[in-house]
């Protein structure tokens, strides 16, 4: 059996990232994510897998070590907290417009600005919709346990290979900050010369032998040649719709009522139900796993046996846009949330709960 | 079995660690645990806690609004959490520097002079294991064994020699916990 370790959600970033074999990590301290680095440097993997660490002197200067290393085909990463997620918007709309696979960890804090170091969700349409401009899209994954954030770190990098996409992982303060029993899975090793460039020959600079050279560049002066490749990027994206979308549920089966939520409030909402259905009230929770892809088919397939739906967010009502377009008014999609690093316990959402279905 | 716990102190009295030590040895026997801190200013001074959760089933919200028990030491943090004890809970606190005592009637109060028993022992360090020492006397949720293991495992090896001098610390806890109502 693997063996069990208690860690904070950023150590299990750390953590997944050795051992999932991951290349290089380039970083700016941040709080409340500034474990993840403090436990790369403290483990040195560069000693034991060759990844490479590297604190950069900025998050603009990290994103574009990023995109330097997805471009030879590595597995690379970043990750920071909102605002530094804001100055990697640009590299990352660069690295979706050419195509590379990366992995970025979004740590959120509360906004906008500075803002607070205390943990919220208010990047989520800052995630889902891009962030950076043009028309794009990262694959964003939601953990909601310390387990998840190290799991989720190899799934990342398989998704960003599979679909030659950035992928992020959208955690929040109370996930990065929290200790749980972490299972540690037996390791990948890096990848070697040879399985990058049987791997990622096509497109990656791994240095041209007997082939046509890859050039890697998002600029397209003739408008059909761009119109040409955002059409193919849309044709990924709808791929992507219709092949990864993971989520769970918990009481759904009978349930009148539906929790909405990701990452911690998904934790606090199953208490929420619990504590609903002690008052005789049948109420689930679906939880997205992946928030982009978002999991429309399986809150669609739920509506008919629903009187309504609540989204829990901390933030001022993201993510409920998005089932209110699922809904399209067949029920009323209520939304709870607080911001700025305040934290809703479980009485006073169900409190607000209640008085939605009077 | 489910215990929620907060633990609340100055930074610096051990409050994150001693819930780290509990967090281990909850999972040393196959229990679930969360450990949520407080984080932020706290660190660099000033009052600081951190929740503890053991459960034998998987636990859902790390955020509590009421504890089973609370583990205060200081003033600050006392005025803060009283309230938030479920009744019939648990409320430890080290009296030293506390000027408003506890009032609660539906709660257990202990006293455990933790302050006092490390500088007798001679050693400052020892402070949060005496106050663990002293709520495991009252709840023993977890077993001395089982502390140890969970020290082993949250010390780095080259602190291991510090493994017996800690058991003491919470052994003098056990002894010196006091019912005030």
């Amino acid at each position: 059996m693997a063996e069990k370790i208690l860690m904070k959600g950023n150590e299990a970033i750390a953590y997944g990232a050795i051992n999932c074999g991951c290349d290089g990590y380039f970083g700016y301290p941040i709080t409340p994510q500034s474990e993840v680095m403090e436990t790369l440097m403290k483990e040195q993997p560069w000693e034991t897998t060759g990844m490479v660490v590297l604190q950069a002197e900025s998050e603009t200067s990290s994103i574009n070590m990023v995109y330097g290393g997805a471009c030879c085909g590595k597995k690379v990463m970043t990750s920071s907290s909102s605002p530094g997620i804001s100055l990697m918007c640009e590299g990352l709309s660069y690295i979706a417009g050419t195509e590379l696979p990366c992995v970025v960890v979004n740590v959120m804090r509360g906004g906008p600005g500075l803002g607070t170091i205390q943990p919220s969700q208010g990047d989520y349409f800052q995630a889902v919709k891009g962030g950076g401009h043009g028309d794009y899209h990262p694959i964003v994954l939601a953990p909601a346990s310390a387990q998840d954030m190290y799991d989720f770190v190899d799934l990342a990098f398989e998704l960003a290979f599979k679909y030659r996409n950035p992928a992020m992982i959208l955690g929040d303060g109370v996930i990065g900050q929290m200790m749980e029993k972490v299972e540690v899975r037996p390791s990948k090793p890096r990848r070697t010369e040879a399985e990058i460039r049987a791997l990622c020959d096509s497109w990656a600079t791994t240095g041209k032998l007997n082939r046509p050279s890859n050039t890697i560049t998002s600029l397209a002066l003739d408008p059909q040649v761009q119109e040409n490749f955002n059409i193919k990027l849309q044709k990924k994206y709808a791929e992507i719709e219709a092949n990864e979308v993971r989520y769970s549920t918990y009481r759904t089966e009978d349930a009148e009522h539906l929790i909405v939520a990701f990452g911690c409030m998904s934790r606090i909402g199953e208490t929420v139900v619990d504590m609903a259905r002690e008052h005789g009230i049948r109420l689930g929770l679906l939880r997205p796993i992946t928030l982009y892809p978002f999991p429309k088919k399986e809150i669609d397939s739920l509506v008919p046996q629903l009187k309504s739906i609540i989204s829990l967010e901390l933030n001022a009502g993201q993510m409920v846009e998005d089932i209110r377009l699922v809904v399209n008014g067949r029920i009323p999609v209520n939304f709870y949330g607080r911001q700025g690093g305040m934290i809703p316990d479980p009485e006073e959402i169900l409190e607000a709960f209640m008085k939605t279905i009077k | 079995m489910k215990e929620e716990i907060i633990i609340a102190g100055f930074g610096g009295q051990g409050v994150l660690s001693m819930g780290k030590i509990l967090a281990y040895s909850g999972i040393m026997q196959d229990q679930e645990v969360a450990w949520m801190p407080s984080y932020g200013p706290e660190m660099r001074g000033g009052t600081c806690n951190v929740s503890v959760i053991l459960s034998d089933k998987k636990i859902s919200s790390p955020i509590l609004s009421k504890f089973d028990t609370a583990i205060i030491l200081n003033q600050q943090s006392l005025d803060k959490f009283e309230s938030k004890v479920k009744p019939g809970g648990l409320l430890i606190y080290d009296p030293n520097g506390i000027t408003h005592h506890p009032t609660r009637t539906d709660i257990s109060i202990y006293r455990i002079a933790a302050a006092d028993e490390a500088a007798k022992m001679g050693n400052a360090k020892a402070y949060n294991m005496i106050v663990l020492g002293a709520f495991l006397k009252v709840k023993p949720i977890v077993s001395m064994e089982n502390v140890t293991a969970g020290l082993k495992k949250s010390l780095p090896p080259r602190h291991h020699n510090l493994i017996p001098m800690n058991e003491q610390a919470v052994k003098l806890g056990m002894e010196a916990v006091e019912k005030v109502r």
